[in-house]
């Protein structure tokens, strides 16, 4: 019996986790074709709300939580496309999985690289909107913890949908339909919370982060379990 | 685990130059293995197998026995089946019907288990265009669970030395494809499955997929190779399988 038949350690799970993360985002680094898309096109987003609502009527600071949201969810899906077109390239991932990657190790890994580069296109769209919106500075803590489990359940999320692409690129129209509802209760928590962030919503961003995480959990659960057939049935 | 991509075999040289597995250790008698020896009971049992991709039967009722130590060939126009059919062996593609097992796993609903057992070279060379050769190495190494130095060793066996620190994606066909081999063939399977192995190559990349081929028939495997260069083919192979129309013909032994 060959050795990649034997089960994985948590250590060797991890590992392939570690890996998988770290090729994507090398991969992006070399090529910079995510960001290179993600980031004008956030930008440009960012540019066209303020000039649509313009910002001399003070929509802008309190519509700015929403907007936030609405350009990262739109650009997440590029990241997400692109993260499954390098799998499709010589059908690298298929050929991974069949030398013995753990598929929830594919999964948990692809999310991971997507949140990281979901992390630093929101460290940016949200410098860029609290220059141009005039948004009061927000309240660090809620803001971390908001971007980081939003930035999880959107990449979880994501790669569980763009799974369905990963062997078949006519499919990449479906990634749109299927993640962007799926996503809708993420947005509302998220846009929520950074409302009390930035003092225009009313109540506790406890409950909102609270849900952002429960949404996170659930995703990377459902994910790590459903990524194999869903990846070898397409 | 050391790699070892050289034949255990000694192999004959035919007089146009190319490698041939010697006379006694051909099989000549039906059911026989490649040490003269009766083949074990088949390993990889096919009963009306259909597979159904994309809407559209790519095998459509295959009967067929795979033994170990079998090296069989499998021929037939474009789009006949012959990938389709190693995919499913690979339990890579659907069984939507039929019986099909592998070493006594069900392929329509094959565990993880049974990828450990099979390596497959497919005209997809599996690797990733952005990154050097040496990092697609270590991330094979990482996946199958091996140590990276030897697919290294593996890549530098066959001819890759100087292209390690080269991207994927700027090698030339040739090159691509012993990637691709060195990366499949670094760790002993069950079961090999060649996809028009031959292609691309230069003389001494094809006769040492010819080596590759004996040598892992002669520890036991069981080789499926598709291939057009049937000629040369033929000289490794021994059993023939016309696959036409979704459809397999009888095994025949190559004499």
């Amino acid at each position: 019996m060959s050795s990649s038949q034997t089960r994985l350690t948590a250590a060797g799970f991890t590992s392939q986790v570690a890996t998988v993360a770290r090729k994507d985002l090398e991969i992006e680094a070399r090529t910079g074709v995510a960001v290179g898309r993600m980031v004008p096109f956030a930008g440009i987003l960012v540019v066209l709300f303020a000039i649509a609502l313009d910002p001399d009527s003070g929509l802008l600071p309190r519509l700015a939580p929403g907007l936030f949201w609405i350009a990262v969810l739109l650009s997440a899906l590029m990241a997400v496309a692109r993260s499954f077109a390098i799998e499709r390239e010589h059908r690298a991932g298929e050929a991974l999985i069949a030398a013995g990657l753990d598929p929830a190790a594919m999964f948990l890994g692809k999310s991971s690289a997507i949140a990281v580069e979901l992390l630093a296109l929101e460290l940016l769209v949200g410098a860029t909107m609290v220059v141009l919106y005039d948004v009061s500075r927000p309240g660090a803590a809620i803001v971390v913890a908001c971007l980081l489990l939003a930035s999880a359940g959107i990449a979880c999320a994501g790669t569980l949908y763009g799974a369905l692409t990963m062997t078949d690129e006519g499919r990449d129209n479906l990634l749109a339909v299927l993640l962007l509802p799926a996503l809708v209760p993420l947005m509302v928590a998220a846009t929520r919370a950074f409302e009390i962030a930035v003092d225009v919503g009313t109540g506790t961003a406890r409950t909102w982060i609270g849900l952002l995480g429960v949404f996170a959990a659930v995703y990377a659960s459902l994910g790590s379990l459903a990524f194999a057939s869903l990846v070898e049935e397409t | 685990m050391t790699v070892n991509l050289s034949v255990s075999m000694a192999l004959m040289q035919s007089p146009d130059g190319l490698l041939v597995r010697p006379s006694t250790s051909r099989s000549t008698v039906p059911g026989s293995s490649v040490r003269g020896a009766p083949y074990p009971a088949p390993a990889i049992v096919l009963r009306n197998v259909v597979s159904v991709v994309g809407g559209f039967p790519v095998l459509a009722g295959v009967d067929l026995d795979l033994s170990p130590g079998e090296v069989v060939l499998l021929t037939g126009a474009n789009g006949a089946g012959k990938t389709s059919l190693l995919r499913v062996i690979a339990g890579l593609a659907p069984v939507t019907s039929g019986e099909a097992t592998a070493f006594g796993c069900d392929l329509a609903r094959p565990p993880r288990a049974h990828r450990g057992r099979v390596v497959f070279v497919g005209g997809d060379a599996g690797c990733y265009g952005a990154l050097t050769v040496r990092r697609n190495l270590e991330l094979y190494a990482g996946a199958a669970r091996l140590a990276p130095a030897d697919l290294v060793a593996a890549a530098i066996d066959i001819g890759l030395g100087p292209q390690l620190d080269v991207p994927f994606g700027r090698l030339s066909t040739g090159q691509r494809q012993r990637c691709a081999l060195a990366i499949g063939l670094a760790r002993r399977a069950d079961v090999v499955l060649l996809d028009e192995p031959h292609s691309g190559l230069d003389a001494r990349g094809r006769d040492l997929i010819d080596r590759t081929v004996i040598d892992a028939a002669a520890h036991g495997a069981i080789v499926v190779v598709v291939s057009h260069e049937v000629e040369r083919a033929r000289r490794i192979a021994t059993a023939e399988v016309v696959v036409s129309g979704g459809l397999c013909g009888s095994k025949k032994e190559i004499a």
